[in-house]
């Protein structure tokens, strides 16, 4: 099924292999650079499920998953962070800010279109 | 060598070049430090960069720099949470840990063998400083998976073998109220479930209570899922391993192989449709579940995710963040450079054609108040300005040009033990790309130079009263439409004696020549030149000053040289703003029709009957508001006559060089000042002293550009020094 992802990291790479890993499983793909600017997309689309990394300049992943949680619209809205940590408390502060899951970086293509599958398919 | 078709090619690229920017970042921010930064954001900027590469990094399968850049951000990080606070020492080990980091993207990059003993030497280190702080050395990648096993949420591996029995599994889930604010959704676990096997689901509602009771946001429901699958339990449990610990799971197993077959349940996803098929027919084998979370009103957990949490202690971002938000970054498009240089010839064809219309419309004699003329005028405007803003597109910072400089200094000054600081000015200035890519031998020769040659040795320092530690600088400014850019040493100077003493052993000097102290410092640009005593490892190489003034020549700028004995030494490069386009004067002479860069034009005069006065035979100034200024003939100096023409009424071009000096030219006439293109003189003429390239004129003549200083170094006529000497003395006659 196809399903409209925003994914938000400051790697210019990493939007890349989001955007390959994504696109050939049908996923409509946005990318933005930072929380700040993934709020600024944010506004304007409905995504079904959204991807973010943690350490990110201006507003980082933490502050974008609070951001993205106070609007009325977006309570539900699953929310997967990409990390290359895979420490427990940190996990634990992306679920006290209000994420749905986590996926470790470098992730597996597909692997990571299975995990957008299950939490938003 | 790589696939343009193969987009993971593509990213590889994009990934070094954002490896590039990363490393400038990374560069800057380690800078900032060694400053004394406090800001909490420079550290986070070190940290992010090097995450970044090595998350990159990972996910092409660099193993050795993941590695390298692992431990670095292991450092790192122990800097950021203020566990350790690095001392001038640890500072170094980050530097060249950031070179390093460096040379190991470039290594990846171009495919060429990876530095390793360095890699390990640096990794001892790093790990002796963790060690010293106290800090327990992490087993290596223990939480950095390479690439294919990445996912923390191990999915069913589709490849397995598919078990030949089918386990019955009693499944009981209740959802905490807080698995409803992290997004996670029971109904979609429950499908997700269904993808597993074949599972019968009930809803079980005895807890709902009456209406008016009812607290909307507590999940009063739980659901029993009898699945017959052929997972694991592990493999049921990752299904909920996102919401472990916001809800109650019990997973039950039910031994024994089911009746059905195996082959129409397959452990792959499903789509949404068979979802409906597996769970809505469970309806009616199970009346009095509510299964269908998306359908049933009464269905409590659907609401609250959709109700408003009232939390006020959750602020719309991270404070902290807010409050050290650097300004927005650029947004940036990457343009193959072909096609600006493809834009940039167009918008030199665009001023050539504009300036032939302006000549016929001229020709035609047009009032100056017709709409034609005046649409010319506007025309002429915009041409300027969409040249001007092409160029600039070609233009960079010399930034990263001046960082790579910081680490040959590193390296230098540790290759010949002396303590440099360099010191860099200007790196905002804005350079045409082509310059300074071609910058960057040069510049990396000249500062090896001040390095090695220019600073003493660190006791005949302090035996002077100097600081120990010696200072490069490396300067850009934009100066009189060019770039000039500086490469300074505080240094003992240069040792005219000995340099005099060298060119004369080496036959480049007459014996008994009489040199000013500007000449003898240009000696070291003569070919093969090198003063060093001993040729040192670092700078005698061979090449000499003299590859580098060539290389500068090359790209039309000029190298000069400046020096204070005990003071220092400073050569100071003067480049065009842009290879492509020169504010022209064209002028007659001797019949030609020449170009000046206007740049250099400070005024034009016509010569009185007394203003011109000979300083000995052959040698001429002329009187300018009191001061004398040597004169030269155009016409004379480029072979086009034989005798000077000094009449009176003769046009004069007051120009100024680069160093401060000035020099008269005698011309036959001023056409116009205009904008040239300019057109390269093809390598297979040889170099003509003073003609710096040609152009094409609005009538489609073509033209010599002229090169003023150096006609006028070429004329064997005194200058600077010499000159002032020269305007003392006619002014004590």
């Amino acid at each position: 099924m196809s399903l409209t992802i925003l994914a938000v990291d400051d790697s210019r790479t990493m939007r890349d292999m989001i955007r390959m890993a994504l696109m050939p499983a049908g996923f409509t793909v946005h990318l933005a650079d930072d929380g700040v600017h993934g709020i600024e997309v944010l506004g304007g689309i409905e995504p079904d499920a959204i991807i973010t990394d943690i350490n990110m300049p201006r507003m980082d992943g933490f502050g974008f998953i609070d951001a993205v949680r106070e609007q009325e619209g977006h309570r539900a809205t699953p929310i997967l962070v990409l990390t290359t940590e895979s420490a427990p408390e940190l996990k634990m502060r992306a679920r006290e800010a209000g994420a749905t899951g986590w996926i470790v970086k470098p992730f597996d293509p597909a692997k990571l279109v299975k995990a957008l599958q299950m939490v938003a398919g | 060598m790589s696939d343009q078709n193969d987009p993971m090619a593509e990213i590889r690229a994009s990934f070094f070049i954002e490896c590039e920017e990363l490393l400038e970042a990374l560069q800057d921010g380690l800078q900032e430090l060694d400053d004394g930064s406090e800001d909490p954001e420079t550290i986070n900027v070190v940290f992010r960069a090097v995450h970044s590469i090595k998350g990159g990094a990972g996910a092409f399968g660099l193993e050795a720099l993941v590695r390298f850049a692992h431990r670095y951000e292991t450092v790192m990080d122990e800097v950021r949470n203020g566990n350790m606070h690095p001392d001038s020492e640890a500072m170094k080990l980050f530097f060249l840990a950031a070179d390093h980091l460096s040379d190991l993207v470039r290594a990846c990059r171009d495919e060429t063998p990876l530095p390793e003993a360095t890699s390990e030497e640096l990794l001892e280190r790093l790990d002796a400083l963790l060690g010293e702080h106290g800090v327990e050395e992490e087993e290596e990648a223990d939480d950095f998976q390479p690439l294919g096993m990445g996912i923390s949420l191990d999915l069913p591996d589709l490849d397995a073998e598919p078990e030949s029995s089918l386990a019955h599994y009693t499944i009981r889930f209740k959802p905490d109220q807080e698995l409803f604010a992290t997004g996670n959704e029971p109904q979609q676990l429950l499908r997700n479930l269904c993808g597993l096997g074949e599972a019968k689901i009930s809803c079980v509602t005895t807890e709902l209570p009456n209406l008016e009771s009812l607290a909307p946001e507590t999940p009063y429901v739980e659901w029993l899922i009898e699945l017959d699958t052929e997972a694991a339990e592990p493999e049921i449990r990752d299904i909920f391993e996102f919401v472990d610990g916001l809800c109650t799971l019990e997973i039950t197993c039910v031994s024994g192989p089911s009746a059905e077959d195996a082959g129409d349940t397959g452990p792959d996803l499903p789509d949404a449709p068979s979802l409906e098929a597996t769970a809505t027919p469970d309806v009616s084998t199970t009346p009095a579940a509510a299964e269908d979370t998306r359908t049933k009103p009464e269905d409590a957990p659907d609401k609250v995710v959709t109700l408003k949490k009232d939390d006020p202690a959750k602020e719309p971002a991270d404070p902290e963040a807010k409050k050290a938000a650097p300004p927005a970054a650029k947004s940036v498009v990457r343009v193959d450079l072909e096609r600006i240089e493809r834009l940039v010839n167009l918008v030199g064809e665009l001023v050539i054609n504009q300036a032939m219309l302006s000549q016929s419309l001229d020709e035609a004699g047009l009032s100056p108040h017709s709409d034609a003329m005046n649409g010319l005028e506007e025309f002429q405007r915009l041409t300027r300005d969409i040249q001007d803003s092409v160029m600039m597109i070609r233009a960079q910072p010399v930034k990263s040009l001046f960082q790579r400089m910081s680490r040959i200094v590193r390296e230098s000054s540790a290759a010949v033990e002396k303590e440099v600081r360099l010191v860099t000015e200007g790196e905002a200035t804005e350079v045409d790309k082509t310059v300074i890519e071609r910058l960057s031998d040069p510049l990396t020769h000249m500062i090896r130079n001040a390095v090695d040659h220019g600073l003493e040795p660190t006791e005949a320092r302090q035996t002077a009263g100097k600081s120990k530690a010696g200072t490069v600088t490396l300067t850009a400014a934009h100066r009189s439409g060019r770039v000039i850019i500086e490469v300074s040493d505080d240094g003992a100077g240069i040792n005219r004696e000995r340099v005099l003493e060298k060119a004369v052993s080496k036959g480049l000097v007459a014996p008994d020549a009489n040199l000013s102290d500007g000449e003898i410092d240009n000696l070291l640009f003569l070919p093969g030149f090198s003063t060093a005593a001993q040729v040192s490892s670092l700078s005698g190489r061979g090449v000499g000053m003299d590859v580098v003034k060539t290389s500068i020549q090359s790209l039309g700028g000029r190298i000069s040289i400046t020096s204070e004995k005990g003071k220092g030494t400073t050569f100071s490069i003067s480049l065009p703003l842009t290879l492509a386009v020169l504010d022209g004067m064209v002028v007659n002479v001797a019949g030609e029709t020449l170009v000046l860069p206007l740049n250099v034009v400070v005024e034009t005069l016509s010569l009185g009957p007394d203003d011109v006065q000979m300083l000995r035979p052959g040698s001429y100034v002329v009187r300018v508001r009191g001061g004398f200024v040597p004169l030269y003939d155009l016409g004379v100096m480029l072979g086009y006559r034989a005798h000077r023409k000094t009449d009176a009424g003769a046009i004069v071009l007051l120009i100024s060089l680069e160093d401060g000096s000035r020099a008269a030219l005698v011309i036959d006439g001023i056409q116009d000042q205009r904008q040239v293109v300019i057109k390269g003189l093809d390598d297979s003429f040889y170099r003509a002293p003073g003609i710096a390239a040609a152009t094409i004129l609005g009538d489609g003549q073509i033209a010599l550009i002229l090169d003023p200083a150096d006609i006028i170094a070429g004329s064997g006529h005194p200058r600077g020094a010499d000159l002032m000497l020269s305007e003392r003395k006619i002014a004590n006659e």
